[in-house]
Parts: C-alpha cells; sequence; structure tokens
C-alpha cells in the first residue's frame, strides 16, 4: 500500500517585492506516499518552509499543481477546502489561544466544526494522554512550558484526524533535551496514528532520526538537491544516533549541505 | 517582565512571600494619608487660613456627613450617575461597532482617518455650550458630552486590538478552514478584548468628567451642578465635599470595570499580574 497521498507536479513560487522578484522555489515535483515520515531538510533560505506552507495551502504556487489525496489543491480562484480538511498544521510556534484552556485549544478545530460537546470531550481526553499532557486540560497556555504548549498544538493539528500532519520545524525553539524526548514521541504518536507526516528542519541529526525519507533542499533558489531513504528499523531509540550508519548518513548529508 | 512570568510553568512558591507584603503595604497607605490629612489640617490651623481658601480636613469632613444626610444630596449623585453610565454606554457600543469595522475595511480605515484624528483634537469640551443649544439644559446634553469624551478610547483601543491579532493565530484559522464569522467570533473579538478593556477603563474616567463638566455649564442637577452651587455659596468646604464624592463614584466606576476585566479575559497577562500583587 503505496499510494501517494501528496503529489508536486512542476511546482515553483515567486515572491514578487519591488525590488525584484524573488525566486523562493525553482521548479519542483515531489510525491509523498501514504503513511510516509518525510523530512525536508535544509538551512535557512533554502525554501523549505515556503515548500510546506505550498503543501499546506496558506500560499499558492506561481506554476505548477498541487494534489493532495487526489484532490486538486487549487482547482480555481481559491483553495479547495475537501484538500485542507486532510491537513492538520504544527507551526514553529504553538499559536494556541492565550484566551482558551488547553483542552478548549485541542478542541477548536473539531468545534469549528460544530462537533457535539461529549465528541469534544473524548476526543481532548485521548490525545491529551496520546501526548502525554494529562492533568494539564483547564490550565492556561500561558501556565504550561514550551514543551508541553508544542505537545498541545500536535494534539490540536491531529483532534480532527487528519490523513496528513505537516510540521515546521515543531520544536526549533526547545532546548535540546527536550527536543530529544520530543522526538521520541512523535515517533511514537506517528507509529501509533499512521499518518503521512512532512516535517521541516535544520537538524541533520534530528532528520535522519525521524526520517523514512529525507529531501535535502539547496538554496537560492530552493530546490531539491538530494533524496536519502533511511534504512533504520523502527521503533528507533536515542542510542541509534552513536551507531556507525548513523554516523554515515549524517556525514554523507553534511557534505551534500557544504556542496549545495 | 511579563515575558519572564510566560515562561514559567508553575509560580506558586512567591505567594507567600508577596501575602506577608500586603499588610504593610496597607499600613503605609494609611499611614501616609494621615500624615497628609494631619498635616493639612495643622496648617490650615497655625497659618489662619481663610476657610474659603482652604478649609480644613474636620471642615470638609463635616460638611460630607451635613450632604451625605441629605435625600437632595442623592438626588443629584442619581443623575449624574445615570448621566455617566447613559454616556459610557452608547460611547462603548458605538466605540466597538466603528472599531471593529474599521479595524476590518482597510480602505474605510484610511478614508475616515483623517476625519476621526481631527475629532480627536478638536477640544471636546469648548463644544459643551454648543451641546446645551443643541440639546437643552435636561440630561441630554450631559450624556452626549459624556459619549464623546469616552468614545476615543474605546473606539481607538478596538480598533487597535482589531488589527493586532497574531500573523500565526490567523494562519491556524486559515489552515482550519475557519469562516468570516467563525475568525471573527473564535479569534478577532477575544484577541482584542483586553484592548476594548483598556479602552474602557480610560473611557469610564472621562464619562464622568464629560457628565460633570456638562453640569457645570447647564442645568440644575447633577454633582457638578452641586459643586458650582456651594462656590456660589463660598461654602468651599461643601465643593471639597463634591469632590470626594465624585472621587468616590469615579473610584467605583472603575473597580467595576477592573472587575470586568478579571471577569471577561482571565487568561491575559494584566489580569495575572494583578492576580499575584492583590
Amino acid at each position: 500500500m503505496t499510494a501517494v497521498e501528496i503529489e508536486l507536479s512542476g511546482i515553483d513560487k515567486v515572491f514578487p517585492t519591488p525590488e525584484g522578484d524573488i525566486h523562493a522555489l525553482a521548479t519542483t515535483s515531489l510525491s509523498i506516499n501514504a503513511g510516509e515520515f518525510l523530512v525536508l531538510l535544509g538551512s535557512s533560505g533554502c525554501g523549505k518552509t515556503t515548500l510546506l506552507r505550498l503543501i499546506a495551502g496558506l500560499v499558492r504556487p506561481t506554476n505548477g499543481q498541487i494534489r493532495i489525496g487526489g484532490r486538486d489543491l487549487w482547482p480555481g480562484k481559491s483553495r479547495n477546502r475537501q484538500a485542507i480538511q486532510d491537513m492538520g498544521i504544527v507551526f514553529q510556534e504553538a499559536n494556541l489561544f492565550p484566551w482558551l484552556t488547553i483542552e478548549k485549544n485541542i478542541s477548536l478545530p473539531l468545534s469549528l466544526k460544530g462537533a457535539s460537546k461529549s465528541v469534544l470531550r473524548e476526543t481532548t481526553r485521548r490525545l491529551t494522554k496520546l501526548v502525554g499532557i494529562e492533568g494539564f486540560e483547564r490550565r492556561w497556555p500561558r501556565e504550561l512550558s514550551g514543551g508541553m504548549r508544542q505537545r498541545a498544538a500536535i494534539a490540536r493539528a491531529l483532534s480532527y484526524d487528519p490523513q496528513i500532519l505537516l510540521m515546521d520545524e515543531p520544536f526549533g525553539a526547545l532546548d535540546a533535551m527536550t527536543r530529544e524526548s520530543m522526538n521520541l514521541e512523535l515517533q511514537r504518536i506517528w507509529m501509533a496514528t499512521q499518518r503521512t507526516v512532512v516535517l521541516v528542519t535544520h537538524s541533520i541529526a534530528e532528520a535522519v532520526f525521524l526520517a523514512d525519507r529525507i529531501v535535502l533542499l539547496s538554496p537560492r533558489p530552493g530546490r531539491i538537491d538530494t533524496v536519502i531513504d533511511v534504512p533504520f528499523e523502527r521503533e528507533r531509540d536515542v542510542r541509534l544516533q552513536t551507531s556507525g550508519e548513523f554516523q554515515k548518513i549524517i556525514r554523507l548529508l553534511r557534505d551534500r549541505l557544504e556542496h549545495a | 517582565m511579563v515575558h519572564g512570568v510566560s515562561e514559567t510553568p508553575s509560580r506558586g512558591g512567591e505567594k507567600p512571600r508577596k501575602r506577608l507584603l500586603m499588610p504593610w503595604t496597607a499600613c503605609s497607605t494609611i499611614l501616609l494619608l494621615a500624615i497628609f490629612l494631619g498635616a493639612w489640617e495643622a496648617y490650615v490651623r497655625f497659618f489662619g487660613v481663610s476657610s474659603l481658601i482652604l478649609p480644613p480636613p474636620s471642615a470638609v469632613v463635616g460638611g460630607l456627613i451635613v450632604m451625605v444626610g441629605e435625600t437632595e444630596t442623592w438626588n443629584h449623585v442619581w443623575v449624574t450617575v445615570y448621566e455617566t453610565v447613559l454616556g459610557f454606554f452608547f460611547a462603548t457600543v458605538i466605540g466597538i461597532s466603528l472599531g471593529a469595522v474599521l479595524g476590518k475595511i482597510l480602505w474605510l480605515e484610511k478614508t475616515l482617518n483623517p476625519f476621526i484624528i481631527a475629532t480627536q483634537v478638536v477640544p471636546k469640551v469648548a463644544l459643551v455650550p454648543l451641546f446645551v443649544v443643541w440639546f437643552g439644559f435636561g440630561p441630554s446634553s450631559k450624556v452626549i458630552v459624556s459619549a464623546v469624551l469616552a468614545f476615543f478610547p474605546i473606539f481607538t483601543n478596538t480598533l487597535l486590538g482589531v488589527k493586532s491579532v497574531d500573523t500565526g493565530h490567523r494562519e491556524v484559522m486559515r489552515s482550519l478552514n475557519a469562516s468570516r464569522w467563525h475568525t471573527f467570533w473564535r479569534l478577532e473579538l477575544p484577541s482584542a478584548l483586553p484592548y476594548v478593556l483598556t479602552g474602557m477603563e480610560i473611557g469610564v474616567v472621562l464619562a464622568i468628567i464629560g457628565a460633570v463638566v456638562g453640569e457645570y455649564l447647564g442645568g440644575n442637577a447633577g454633582l457638578g451642578h452641586m459643586a458650582v452651587a456651594a462656590m456660589n455659596a463660598y461654602q468651599t468646604n461643601q465643593l471639597f465635599a463634591v469632590i470626594i464624592l465624585l472621587t468616590g463614584l469615579g473610584f467605583s466606576f472603575y473597580v467595576t470595570i477592573t472587575a470586568l476585566r478579571r471577569l471577561i479575559v482571565p487568561w491575559h497577562e494584566s489580569v495575572f499580574v494583578n492576580r499575584d500583587q492583590g
């Protein structure tokens, strides 16, 4: 079952500015399979976030076509609302609404869809357990640490059961220790939910640890440089990072990044 | 400071120390007031200041007690309260609606901006005689002065609030396919509320000023009228007593809005900080 979930055909993105056009992403084609954990890796300015925002439908490609679960994302002037429904997004910042408690934040997407109170309660109960923030349901976001807030944001993105989870450097603002444990959590959540994940990062180690497949991007304009399959078995644990095979892939990617 | 607080998950450990500080701050406030009143009384007595110019606190308190005992006074208080509340109500409704609409419609805001600035810089108190000519000596002219003064801070703060919605929060709503109505109701409105309440806190004080200034210049009711009457009768101690009543009135209005803030935006930084100090 390797159905294509996300298909990018010949897309590119130009941001027009008064000082001239910025070519953020050169013509790119990429297929992402259902259930795959794909990592977009690159240094800053390589267009990895632009690529993710294109998939998310937050910006429109200048040329080319994006299909999500077979549906054209931009069939006409506006976004295909149904194609968006299948995607949950986790941003660099948790972006929780400060006026909602953690549970209300998590159930916001379902409440916008008009789900019943019992469904909301059941979903928050299940998700706070999944992401490991039980007992904090009634707290304000500001009362939680950065890592906990990001967990809540992941729960919010999973709440309406999207097929695809898009993550834009979700742990970039966290310290190294928290980040490592969040990576383990994310792997566990991914294995438990069997979703397609597209994660953007500039950390090579994070990419190798999490990904089934790494898409390395190079800058100016952003384009796909290399695509690497990561062969390690699941479930991966932290000791993997010290193995020779792991280090070999890291070296390979570092070389490519320097040449790019 | 606010950012530091947000990074700390629990601040339970700081509370006992702050509680201990409380009685001391309360004591020093009372002590300071006692010293101030004592110095005032002493100054008036030793230097034989005419009570027409500065009555001693004892005379002011005496005047206040007499005043509070008369039903006539409470009728005046009621008139001022009525004008202030009504004026503030109109200012709030119009200020919030206009602020929200202009915050959403950029071209309209740009078109109306010069007019808004012009009406804001014009000394509105100078318009009071005009309002009296237009709307008579009754309470309606005072309600209007009160509403006009209170309107601007509420309006400008609402406008600012609606325009200050976090980009990240907007993208969350966009990625969730939220309708315009949902975006307004679930994001823009709650996000603007702390700003609106700040506007209302400033506005309510201005609403009282508006009502009182209106009463100074026309009519025969309200605390403003009482102040003028006391002055004309050379009863300076009664004038001071009226000022105390007005201060009490202003204080209760302000406290009401602050309580409203705790009720409506318990999640906001302003409330968090206050809660820890109080």
